[in-house]
């Protein structure tokens, strides 16, 4: 009996030893780590907000003067959405909200719709998607021109019954063997508009989210 | 050791027992991430460096660890060193490591790495399992790199496409471009095209394999008395 619990009780302390000794490695690494791991995270996300809001257009912290805003009916998703607000000289330029299409052919749709102050679109990339490779991955910019076509759009140009696909009567092309896909873009960026038009002024006015709590997203 | 049970090892790793074409190991990996060569480099060199650190350890404890609690502990490694593998990458490839995504951490569970502790590491010295680590994750590594290539010249018509996320801005050289204007083949960027491209490269070895005992059959004939293997 004495036997058996001492045995048990060196087979107990090895496997904590070992927990320790893992435990400790991940924390070693993510030490040496975690600075560089961060420091990707923001340079990937500028390199993606510049892409729409181009360096020569701002002369603002743009990634950290950021709010979020919650919205379901108009933003796509219940949870808070992003939206960075490019400034030069303290006036307003444009706004990119980070809104959902949450009616892909596979899934939530993730979008950055980037409107200059005026209600003019500066352009749209689709940032995260599950749709299908080969057909409805043509949203994507790196895939082809389709999400060009929302250049200097608005909410006028085209008008409330323009903004479908052709296939429903609008000006937006659809894709071969995809109309799903484009469809839900297309209604997305059209209400992220309309939320913009709506809410414009707290938009610009509300003061950005302190950088810590944004870094723990 | 002898030289002879090192060159066994290293033909097991790399041929005769291969994680998988012959364990069929790891198939989640294996079929999810080879739709493209870098790809499938990236996962295949973080899958040799997981096996390799894995043996190694479990080799040096191998004596102190009571059978009892030796599973638990291979475990515990194992999670430990991809967690360690899976933050390096994220800081020093990023944008590779965006593309793997999910099957980085999945590593933990690929049954070879455990497969390999087990069967081999907690049983040999350090020097064979280290060899025992790095034979069995160039095997896979090596079909991962044929069924991407596979997929990705048929799927994309290019090789190599991307090669900056893992060599820099060298790696923007290296796509080699093999059909211009190539409309693409779904099916074999699409899931099904991984089961079928390793069915056939399955299929191909079963192949070489049999063809070359034919050979050895042949080869003793002669003589007259070939046992009935």
């Amino acid at each position: 009996m004495h036997t058996l619990m001492r045995q048990m009780l060196i087979s107990a302390a090895l496997l904590g030893l070992f927990a320790v000794l893992g435990t400790g490695m991940v924390a070693v690494t993510h030490e040496a780590t975690a600075e560089r791991i961060a420091a990707n995270h923001r340079a990937r996300l500028l390199r993606s907000l510049h892409l729409l809001v181009t360096p020569d257009m701002h002369d603002n912290d743009l990634i950290n003067d950021m709010i979020t805003v919650t919205d379901p009916e108009w933003l796509g998703t219940d949870k808070p959405v992003r939206v960075w607000r490019a400034r030069k000289q303290g006036k307003p330029v444009a706004v990119i909200i980070n809104s959902v299409a949450p009616d892909g052919y596979n899934g939530r749709i993730e979008l950055l719709v980037a409107i200059r102050a005026d209600g003019t679109l500066l352009g749209v990339r689709v940032v995260g998607h599950q749709e299908t490779p080969g057909l409805g991955d043509a949203i994507d910019a790196s895939k082809s021109d389709w999400v060009h076509e929302f250049d200097n759009r608005s909410l006028n140009n085209p008008d409330k019954k323009g903004w479908k696909v052709k296939r429903d009567g609008g000006v937006f092309d659809q894709f071969t063997g995809a109309t799903i896909t484009p469809r839900a873009v297309v209604k997305a960026v059209y209400k992220t508009l309309v939320y913009f038009e709506k809410h414009q002024d707290e938009l610009f006015q509300q003061p950005a989210r302190p950088v810590e709590a944004i870094q723990h997203e | 050791m002898s030289n002879s049970s090192y060159r066994h090892i290293i033909n097991d790793g790399l041929w005769h027992n291969n994680p998988a074409l012959v364990q069929i190991l790891g198939l989640c990996p294996l079929l999810a991430v080879t739709n493209t060569v870098i790809n499938a480099l990236g996962l295949g060199l973080a899958t040799t460096v997981t096996l390799v650190a894995s043996n190694g350890t479990v080799s040096l404890i191998r004596r102190w660890v009571r059978p009892e609690i030796r599973i638990p502990v291979f475990v515990l490694i194992i999670a430990s060193i991809v967690t360690a593998i899976e933050l390096v990458m994220n800081a020093f490839f990023h944008e590779l490591y965006l593309i793997l995504g999910i099957f980085i951490p999945l590593i933990v569970t690929n049954c070879s790495i455990m497969a390999r502790a087990e069967s081999f590491a907690s049983k040999n010295p350090l020097l064979p399992s280290l060899t025992d680590g790095l034979f069995m994750g160039l095997g896979f590594t090596g079909v991962l790199l044929v069924l991407g290539a596979l997929r990705e010249s048929l799927g994309f018509g290019t090789l190599l496409a991307h090669a900056d996320l893992m060599f820099g801005e060298l790696g923007k050289a290296m796509t080699v471009t093999l059909w211009e204007n190539y409309r693409g083949y779904l099916l074999a960027v699409l899931p099904p095209g991984a089961f079928l491209g390793l069915g056939l490269i399955i299929a191909l070895k079963n192949v070489i394999d049999r063809r070359q005992a034919r050979k050895a059959e042949t080869v003793t004939a002669p003589g007259g008395e070939t046992a009935t293997a």
